[in-house]
């Protein structure tokens, strides 16, 4: 599936054409969960970004020596090693993103689009261009995290990075920053985002085994339909 | 993560079932792990597109749960927290599950066939389902003690079984449709998720009336 790509194209490639969030449909969970409001969600998209720039060059570096067998648990220590470090970062410096991004800073570690990218292209490839790689999908995840988040800041509490945007007598619609906005808005952006690629790039019509990591270790149990499609993204 | 109240038996056996009564329900309706917390999105959308393997899914999600929590809470507590090494938690935490999976699929593969047909495809998918990993670090951070760990863990295990069903439900009524070509698929399935969403926050609130918590 991966032919030999430019520099430049590994790195913006996954930032609009395959955006992993919006395109790919990975990570779902921390989508939904933080984009509260903008700097919440580009707080997350920029620790996933570190995690996947580091955890990706860790991986390219030991792709050679980790015995075939046993590959998918070491990338998922070596990826909770970059986890707990960026929430211990994170924690010094930064305790009220700490705080209000919880435990999904630890959840980064089983993010399917960091195990994903393990082991689709840092398993396969140099170190430069797996650390380009991982900083382009984290970016493209930041940048779909952050518009997400701008929508429901702006909606939820009229404001965008906490500045007051929308006059107080207006008012806002709290809903959009609670957990059903979270799923209304994250739906809204796919279906804009099909609707602007219309034709021109392959977006997922539903949830198969393409993304996903696991897809050696199991029979395909998650998805129903992922038969035909599955078995195309897979090779 | 470091103060664990440990006064489970102590008010006596009313008490105790009036918490644990509490636990569940507001696992299963008002911090719903999918609707609520955002936990397990993936296998919520990937999954819920027929009843039979909505059920197995989340069958096998509840086991892995408690079982998860039953073994994690020890390691934290007597292992981790006792040799100040308590930043080892996301590393250790999410090999033991691995670890647990491949455990519980070997063991029931070789004793308990039947078992093993109906959750096995499900099994090797849940070890990087987040719902997982995340029950046992909110168990943790919580300060829950092992009983109440546990009985945190089936509440929300069943939650996320409750929302898979109904929403399988949705989903079959939501195939005969024909929305905008944009929404088509995902989009629409996650908009009619946020309506299910806003029903249950409803529930906001009732835990508190009927259990004076």
């Amino acid at each position: 599936m991966e032919q030999k790509q430019s520099k430049l194209s590994i790195l913006t490639r996954p930032l609009i054409a395959e955006n992993p969030s919006l395109v790919l449909l990975l990570g779902t969970c921390p989508t939904l969960a933080t984009t509260t409001s903008v700097i919440n969600g580009m707080s997350m998209g920029l620790a996933t970004t570190f995690v996947l720039a580091c955890s990706n060059m860790a991986i390219s570096l030991i792709r050679k020596i980790v015995p075939e067998k046993v590959r998918i648990p070491c990338y998922i220590v070596v990826i909770a090693c970059f986890s707990t470090i960026v929430g211990m970062i994170l924690e010094a410096f930064f305790p009220a993103i700490y705080s209000a991004l919880g435990v999904f800073i630890a959840l980064i570690v089983v993010n399917c689009i960091v195990l994903g990218r393990a082991e689709m292209f840092a398993s396969k490839n140099g170190i430069v261009d797996s650390f380009l790689d991982g900083t382009g999908n984290g970016l493209g995840f930041t940048l779909a995290l952050t518009l997400i988040g701008s929508f429901r800041e702006l909606l939820g509490s009229g404001s965008l990075f906490g500045l007051r945007l929308i006059p107080a007598s207006i008012p806002a619609i709290p809903i959009f920053t609670m957990a059903p906005g979270g799923f209304f808005a994250f739906g809204c952006a796919i279906a804009f985002v099909s609707f602007i690629t219309r034709g021109k790039a392959p977006v997922r019509r539903d949830f198969d085994c393409g993304g996903c990591p696991m897809l050696g270790s199991c029979s395909g149990g998650c998805s129903e339909n992922n038969d035909a499609k599955g078995a195309g993204v897979e090779a | 993560m470091t103060a664990i109240e440990t006064t489970a038996a102590a008010p006596g056996m009313g008490e105790f079932f009036k918490t644990t009564l509490s636990i569940l329900f507001t696992m299963i309706f008002v911090n719903n792990y999918i609707l609520h917390r955002f936990l397990g999105i993936c296998p919520f959308l990937g999954v819920s597109k027929k009843l039979d393997s909505a059920v197995g899914m989340s069958a096998a999600v509840i086991f892995v749960m408690v079982m998860a929590s039953a073994i994690t809470w020890p390691i934290q507590i007597y292992v981790l927290d006792a040799n100040g090494i308590g930043y080892l938690q996301i590393a250790v935490f999410i090999l033991v599950i691995a670890a647990l999976v491949q455990l519980v699929e070997i063991i029931c593969k070789r004793f308990v066939p039947p078992l093993y047909e109906a959750l096995g495809v499900y099994l090797p998918l849940i070890t990087t389902n987040c719902a997982i990993l995340g029950v046992t670090v909110l168990n943790i951070s919580d300060g829950l003690n092992f009983i109440y760990s546990i009985v945190n863990s089936l509440g929300a295990g069943l939650g996320f079984m409750m929302a898979m069903v109904l929403f399988a439900g949705v989903r079959e009524r939501i195939e005969g449709c024909d929305p905008p070509k944009a929404f088509r698929g995902i989009p629409i399935t996650l908009v009619s998720a946020a309506i299910m969403s806003i029903a249950f926050s409803g529930f906001t609130g009732v835990a508190a009336g009927i259990f004076g918590a």
